[in-house]
């Protein structure tokens, strides 16, 4: 309740932050006044947006009449206050804080994933921490390898809660929090139980925040490596809608380039025998998915009709709303869609057995690796995809490969799994299934296009997204596109208590914003990068020649020659899944 | 028979967090322990995740989240059994039961329990095994000692 009124009234307060005198409103810690004057305190537990836990201490700063130095995340600018930042005395403290998170730190830098992007590293960095002062005993747990996506490391925790407080406040899955006490503390599950066994949905939201190396995906770049290097294997490559906006930013291009030729190039030259978009995937699945949606509209069928292209909203699905099942749409996501057309219907095209091919998934998630395990998801005895790699993944391969994305030439994905359309390209951002199945359903029930393709009300970072939109005089579709677990809760919520709102068409991404700001994509979470990432993939909507799914001709030729019709028998074979309840609502 | 865990829990009419420390106290003092499905009752009646009650209920030392042994050690740590070394009696249990200090061993025959002073101290350093009491306890009987019990 102290913060919501302090958020209301807001007045000016003078101040001075070393020596410097300042004007700013109270409603700020003296963290965010530090930042916005670029006046630099480091930080190591508190995150943007989340509430602050005041656990680490590193952001301790000196405060004139105060008895003691106060957290800077947690405390609000009063009126007079003479804040130094940077003293002989702040920086002591600071030295101490990291020295103790090193004396029981597992020091294996060299052998780590975050080895020069650590936090913790850079902090010892900064401090000029330089000998063993105080020597400590290291904890010994295991690692936690249950999963197919996540990997936690306890002895690299610093017991920061970042992890626990994205996983309580963003995703509201409640999965793990910091238990026993002292030398023992570990975050963990509820009895311990590992993350294989826990109700974590592997959104990978936790690992994008956590400052070192106790949170990473399982990293399978050595198995494609092996499969690439295997002459009798052909290996198959398909990259997520996301990734060509958001991978180049590693490499030195401004946030939202897009950098798709470059991106091929990388890809064939590390051996891929066939680079395929996505893209082409995300088209089919709109196909099927519209014509479900209006199906189960003219047909007077379970309705809302809920969007099932993100794996980590299946599973938190699975565990908690698993009564919500019938209102699932039954199309796979564009991952498996593909998948199982390039083992059937390419691999005929080309002439090869359909098991010597290793499909990769290139994509911005981690629950994916868990999709691609899925048992549902094989057809005729073979898995749809073979191995996922996130963007993290593919990063650290193009640079062990030693290719240098910027000066490479542009490349194109590989016919026919190669073409794409603007409409499945906004995949990657929440909301764009939604607006793409939107342009193809009123294409359906029309027969002809919409006049303006744009259905802005369902863009933007917002985590709920409402929308109506008529698709003829008689028929208007309710919609909603929620993001980040949290949000897809009140609307679960809301189907439960019997829709009130009378949705038709629900797309629900679990991670915030979507794809863009997915669990496999380069750590931090920055709402302004977010954003630009988005519209830069709504601009490429813009300059497609072709912005509707059903108008993609590798698509049409699919079904001409192989599918038949939409939701036709080998469509259900080879597009269509089911789902099944993981327990009870146990968080 | 013992109280449901609901019945327990119908004595808390608040339902919420503040109730949770004097529900898991009630909970262990009925049962001697918090068993996995009582915290997953309970998550559901104050409607606070598993993973949170798991975080309080590891953090304070009073509670016991695993079902107490057939037969329960009590390893003196007192400053008389210190002095005369039972730290170094301390992973020698561990090692033999193979459990840690606090836990119970997972074919549920003994729980470890380290204790302030047994009041024995001419017997330093001194266990206590049920109702017996071992004293001038070397790490070399521990073997012979725990296979008295079954
Ligand atoms: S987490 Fe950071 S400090 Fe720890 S081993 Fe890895 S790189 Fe080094
Ligand atoms: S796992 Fe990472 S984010 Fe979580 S508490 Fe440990 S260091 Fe912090
Ligand atoms: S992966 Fe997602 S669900 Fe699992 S612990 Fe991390 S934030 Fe929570
Ligand atoms: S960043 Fe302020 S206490 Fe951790």
């Amino acid at each position: 309740m102290a913060t919501s009124t302090k958020l209301l009234i807001s007045k000016p307060v003078n101040i001075w932050m070393n020596d410097e005198p300042m004007k700013v409103e109270d409603t700020q810690t003296i963290l965010q006044v530090a930042r916005n004057h670029g006046i630099h305190i480091p930080t190591l537990c508190y995150l943007d947006e989340i509430t602050p836990t005041g656990s680490c201490r590193i952001c301790v700063v000196e405060v004139e009449g105060f008895p003691r130095p106060v957290p800077s995340c947690s405390t609000f600018v009063k009126e007079g206050m003479k804040i130094h930042t940077n003293s002989p005395k702040i920086q002591a403290i600071r030295k101490v804080i990291v020295e103790l998170l090193v004396a029981n730190h597992e020091m294996d830098c060299l052998y780590c994933e975050r080895n020069g992007e650590c936090e913790l590293q850079d902090l010892a960095k900064i401090y000029n921490i330089r000998d063993h002062r105080f020597l400590g005993s290291k904890r010994q747990n295991p690692l936690d390898q249950t999963s197919m996506a996540l990997v936690r490391d306890p002895n690299k925790c610093i017991l920061c809660q970042r992890c626990v407080k994205v996983c309580d406040e963003v995703q509201s899955v409640h999965a793990i929090d910091v238990t026993k006490r002292g030398f023992e503390s570990i975050v963990t599950s509820a009895f311990g139980k590992t993350i294989h066994e826990s109700s974590c949905v592997l959104c990978g939201q936790c690992v994008r925040v956590c400052p070192t190396g106790a949170l990473k995906e399982r990293d399978v770049s050595t198995e494609v490596r092996e499969a690439i290097d295997d002459p009798n294997t052909i290996v198959t490559v398909q990259v997520a809608p996301s990734i060509s906006v958001t991978i180049g930013e590693e490499f030195g291009f401004p946030i939202g380039t897009d950098v798709s030729g470059k991106l091929v190039t990388a890809l064939k030259r590390m051996g891929f025998d066939a680079v395929f978009d996505t893209v082409f995937g995300a088209d089919l699945t709109i196909l099927e998915e519209a014509n479900e949606l209006i199906k189960r509209i003219t047909e007077n069928k379970t309705l809302p009709l809920i969007s099932t292209c993100s794996p980590g909203w299946i599973k938190f699905m699975e565990h908690e709303y698993a009564d919500l099942i019938p209102y699932m749409s039954t199309c796979k996501s564009p991952m498996s869609m593909q998948g199982a057309i390039i083992k059937s219907y390419w691999a005929k095209n080309q002439q090869i057995m359909p098991k010597r091919i290793f499909q990769v998934a290139i994509m911005p998630c981690m629950a994916k690796k868990f999709e691609a395990d899925r048992s549902e998801l094989v057809n005729d005895g073979l898995p749809n995809t073979d191995a996922v790699l996130t963007t993290r993944e593919l990063i650290r391969a193009i640079k062990k490969f030693g290719l240098d994305l910027k000066s490479l030439p542009d490349s194109k994905y590989d016919d026919p799994l190669g073409e794409s359309t603007g409409a499945g390209k906004i995949f990657g951002a929440s909301g764009g299934v939604m607006e793409a199945a939107l342009r193809t359903a009123y294409w359906l029930v029309n027969k002809k296009n919409l006049e303006h393709l744009e259905i802005t009300q369902v863009r933007g970072i917002e985590g709920i997204k409402r929308a109506k939109i008529q698709l003829t005089p008689e028929l208007t579709v309710n919609c909603v596109a929620a993001s980040g677990l949290k949000n897809a809760r009140i609307i679960c919520d809301e189907i439960r208590a019997g829709n009130p709102n009378n949705y038709h068409f629900i797309e629900i991404m679990a991670c915030p914003g979507g794809c863009i700001n997915g669990g496999g994509q380069p750590r931090g979470m920055d709402l302004e990068v977010i954003k630009q990432r988005a519209q830069a993939l709504y601009k490429l909507d813009e300059q497609y020649t072709i912005r509707l799914s059903h108008e993609n001709t590798a698509v049409q030729r699919l079904y001409a020659n192989f599918l038949k019709t939409l939701g036709s028998n080998e469509a259900h074979h080879l597009l269509h899944t089911h789902y099944y309840p993981r327990s009870e609502r146990r968080h | 028979m013992p109280t449901k865990i609901s019945d327990i829990l119908s004595h808390f009419t608040q339902g919420n967090s503040s109730e949770l420390i004097p529900i898991l106290q009630a909970v262990q003092a009925e049962y001697g322990f918090i068993s996995e499905e009582s915290v997953y009752e309970i998550s559901e009646y104050l409607n606070i995740p598993s993973s949170k009650i798991y975080g309080v209920a590891t953090f304070y030392a009073q509670f016991r989240l695993q079902p107490p042994g057939r037969h329960v050690i009590n390893l003196c740590t007192g400053t008389a059994c210190h002095v005369k070394g039972s730290e170094k009696l301390i992973p020698v249990f561990e090692q033999e039961l193979k459990c840690k200090a606090g836990e119970t061993t997972k074919d549920g025959r003994f729980t470890l329990n380290l204790v302030a002073c047994l009041g024995a101290c001419a017997l330093s350093p001194v266990v206590n095994i049920d109702s017996d009491f071992y004293g001038n306890l070397t790490a070399g009987e521990i073997k012979k000692i725990l296979r008295k019990y079954k």
